[in-house]
């Protein structure tokens, strides 16, 4: 669509990270989670943090999210920076500013997922039956509009990782954060759901940043790969495959 | 979040765990039932005694004499006083005077006399006392047979049990109060008593009372210089009341025997002790008094009365005193109730903060990810605190209809043994209106402050451990 990230590679950095860090202090030893990582997201791209196990990824993710605060170094959203914001601010900021998905889907499960696709919206004190309308079509979007008064226990993976999707877009974030969101399900379901992410950086212009082991996967979606080990970066490069796919989508239509 | 949001999610979680949080709730409505339970029997009491205090007459009565009296008997007291020649006399004046005083809703001067009456041409002795129609709501006339004076100048007696055994011929049981007065009083009702009584009546100033043809006074009467004679006179009443009231009770007047309407004892000017000692200083012919009886609007006022009525310079008595120490027994007794009442509460208080923190334990996950998508720690802390104050308010409810219900039961079994030990039933179990919004309120405040801790905790917990692990 009009906005799509890579036909606007010189549109200000959404996110920008200088010098992050996140230790963890366990006794007399302390865990360089994160360890001086400086990167910059455009508005609108769609990146991937890749590295191994234990490698920091999550960690990064979580402070750009504003769940977490760094140790030290900033993370500046959209002229925002997190390290400066309240607690109250932070929470507002997750509110608005950012959807999440994550490898365990985490919906509530005592609640429908017409109920937790809405929950967003409660916090966000918006009205009931606006509410309804806009949780009906989310999760129309996702195509579980018959499976909204399920619990998500009655759901496979994918179909409770779409309603996390749905939940996740719900306030129209600018910036959608998946952290291995396809760990849980199978091939076939895991490209669905990434295909989805697809269209929604696309066709919404979110910015995403998508954590994932898998450089295959990595490579077909995002534009742009970092590589983290130990908690610090070790590379940024342009998909060389992304490109490829883009093309020929583009020549598609 | 809006309230009605929050209302709803924390009912639709307490439903969840429904029943850990039923437990919960009764535990709540115990110590709320305890309490209220505890508490409406102390107010219960404490009505039932003041009904019947109140009832006595005894609270709101303020008796005043004339401090020249007391004199006679105390002199050294009352030497720091007024001279004899200062104080006041306690005549008609007077008690009109006190009568107009703000909280005062009559003053009656209190009229006795020892004197013969006659029934079926026997004679006997026996102490005479005026009553007021205001007497008559009093509880020393509760069992009255017969009815009370027609009017305040009708000349018709309510006569003591006692006297009535008397006038029978009969001699008193002693020991158990058993004397069946409507039995006494069948014969005697209706019937006729002739009162013979001496009248003090003003001379005229140049006259005589040696002159003086219906004269019969004393030697030492004349003596005392008065400008009055004293005549003899017959009356004749109906015996229209018998009452079952003991002559040595405080209830009613003292000792006597026989009791006239008010209006037409005055109208009598019978010859009173204190005629005697007043009479070189009594102006014209304003009647003088003993004591004159002052009724007060109700018990919290005797004692404004009382100081104003001491500044005139006359003694006054109340059994204000007493009444107090009563109050003031009520109000421990209240504290008392109301801590053991408050101590189920207490139970009932971590009975709450248990099963919020249980339930923070158990949905960890669950903040986390509310707070991941957007909750403030103000979101979270306002949830639990909903939890918390819907589990009060229902266990209030629960609560107060629980104690109600305790009570009702307690208050049927203990007037079922009242009637098998045939007294009358009483009802000692009040739950007021106040006490049950104070019930509900007081539990809702409970339990927000129970969920204070539990709320804390979960607003501050970090969402990324919470979200950590399964
Ligand atoms: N709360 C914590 N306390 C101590 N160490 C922590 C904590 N959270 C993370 N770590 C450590 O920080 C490092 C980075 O963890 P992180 O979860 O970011 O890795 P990751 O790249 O997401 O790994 P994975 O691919 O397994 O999810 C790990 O070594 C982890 O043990
Ligand atoms: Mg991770």
């Amino acid at each position: 669509m009009s906005n799509a990230g890579n036909s606007q590679p010189n549109s200000a950095p959404a996110i920008h990270a200088e010098q992050l860090c996140r230790h963890y202090r366990m006794g007399e030893t302390v865990i360089r989670a994160v360890d001086g990582v400086t990167l910059e997201v455009r508005a609108g791209e769609f990146v991937a943090l890749l590295g191994s196990s234990g490698s920091g990824k999550s960690s990064v993710l979580n402070l750009i999210a504003g769940l977490d605060r760094p140790t030290s170094g900033s993370v500046i959203v959209h002229d925002r920076n997190l390290a400066r914001l309240s607690r109250e601010e932070l929470a507002r900021y997750r509110l608005r500013t950012v959807g999440m998905v994550f490898q365990s889907f985490n919906l509530i499960p005592s609640m429908t997922l017409a109920e937790n696709v809405e929950l967003p919206m409660r916090f966000a004190e918006i009205e009931r039956g606006k509410r309804d309308s806009l949780a009906r079509e989310a999760l129309t979007r996702v195509g579980l509009q018959s499976r909204m008064n399920h619990r998500p226990s009655e759901l496979s993976g994918g179909e409770q990782q779409r309603a996390a999707l749905a939940r996740a877009l719900i306030n129209r974030p600018e910036l959608l954060l998946a952290d291995e969101p396809t760990g849980n399900l199978d091939s076939h379901t895991g490209t669905e759901i990434m295909n989805m992410i697809r269209e929604f950086n696309r066709q919404l212009g979110m910015t995403v940043v998508l954590v994932t082991h898998e450089r295959a996967l990595a490579e077909h979606y995002a534009q742009r790969l970092i590589f983290l080990a130990d908690g610090k970066l070790i590379g940024d490069e342009a998909s060389s495959a992304f490109v490829a796919t883009a093309g020929t989508e583009r020549e598609r239509r | 979040m809006k309230l009605p949001d929050l209302a709803e999610l924390a009912v639709r979680n307490l439903r969840e765990s429904l029943l850990r949080n039923s437990l919960t709730t009764i535990g709540i409505s115990v110590g709320v039932a305890s309490l209220v339970a505890m508490l409406s029997l102390g107010i219960g009491l404490q009505q039932l005694a003041s009904r019947r205090l109140m009832k006595s007459g005894l609270f709101d009565t303020v008796v005043v004499t004339s401090r020249r009296d007391l004199r006679n008997f105390n002199r050294d007291q009352e030497a720091g006083g007024p001279a004899p020649g200062e104080s006041r006399i306690l005549d008609e004046a007077t008690r009109q005077e006190i009568e107009h005083m703000p909280n005062v809703l009559e003053a009656y001067p209190d009229i006795r006399f020892i004197t013969e009456l006659r029934y079926e041409d026997k004679p006997h002795l026996t102490m005479v006392a005026a009553l007021p129609s205001s007497a008559q709501s009093t509880d020393a006339f509760d069992a009255l047979q017969g009815h009370f004076f027609s009017s305040e100048t009708a000349p018709e007696v309510v006569i003591q049990k006692t006297f009535a055994e008397e006038l029978l011929g009969k001699t008193p049981k002693s020991g158990l109060d058993e004397t069946n007065v409507a039995a006494l009083a069948a014969p005697l009702l209706g019937k006729e008593l002739t009162m013979r009584y001496a009248q003090r009546e003003a001379a005229p100033p140049a006259a005589s009372y040696v002159g003086s043809d219906k004269a019969n006074a004393s030697s030492d009467q004349g003596l005392a210089g008065a400008a009055y004679s004293v005549v003899s006179r017959e009356l004749k009443f109906k015996i229209v009341g018998v009452a079952d009231l003991d002559p040595e009770s405080m209830r009613g007047p003292t000792r006597a025997r026989v009791f006239l309407p008010l209006k037409l004892a005055e109208s009598l000017h019978v010859m009173q002790p204190t005629d005697l000692r007043e009479v070189s200083r009594a102006p014209g012919d304003q009647p003088v008094y003993s004591s004159v009886n002052v009724r007060v609007k109700g018990p919290g006022q005797v004692q404004a009365v009382e100081d104003a009525i001491k500044k005139m310079g006359f003694n006054t008595f109340s059994i204000l005193d007493a009444s107090r120490s009563i109050q003031q027994f009520f109000k421990v007794l209240d504290v008392f109730l109301g801590i053991f009442g408050s101590l189920a509460l207490a139970v009932a208080f971590i009975g709450i903060v248990n099963t919020l923190v249980m339930a923070i334990l158990e949905r960890r996950r669950e903040i986390g990810i509310m707070k991941a998508i957007g909750a403030s720690d103000g979101d979270v802390k306002r949830l639990f605190f909903a939890e918390a104050g819907a589990m009060g308010i229902l266990g209030g409810i629960v609560g107060v209809a629980l104690g109600w219900a305790i009570g009702q039961v307690i208050n049927l079994g203990t007037n079922v043994y009242l009637k098998r030990q045939s007294f009358p039933p009483e009802h000692f179990w009040s739950v007021p209106w106040w006490l049950v919004a104070f019930a509900v309120l007081f539990s809702f405040l409970v339990s927000l402050a129970a969920g204070l801790y539990p709320a804390g905790r979960a607003a501050r917990l970090d969402p990324v451990q919470a979200l950590r692990y399964e």
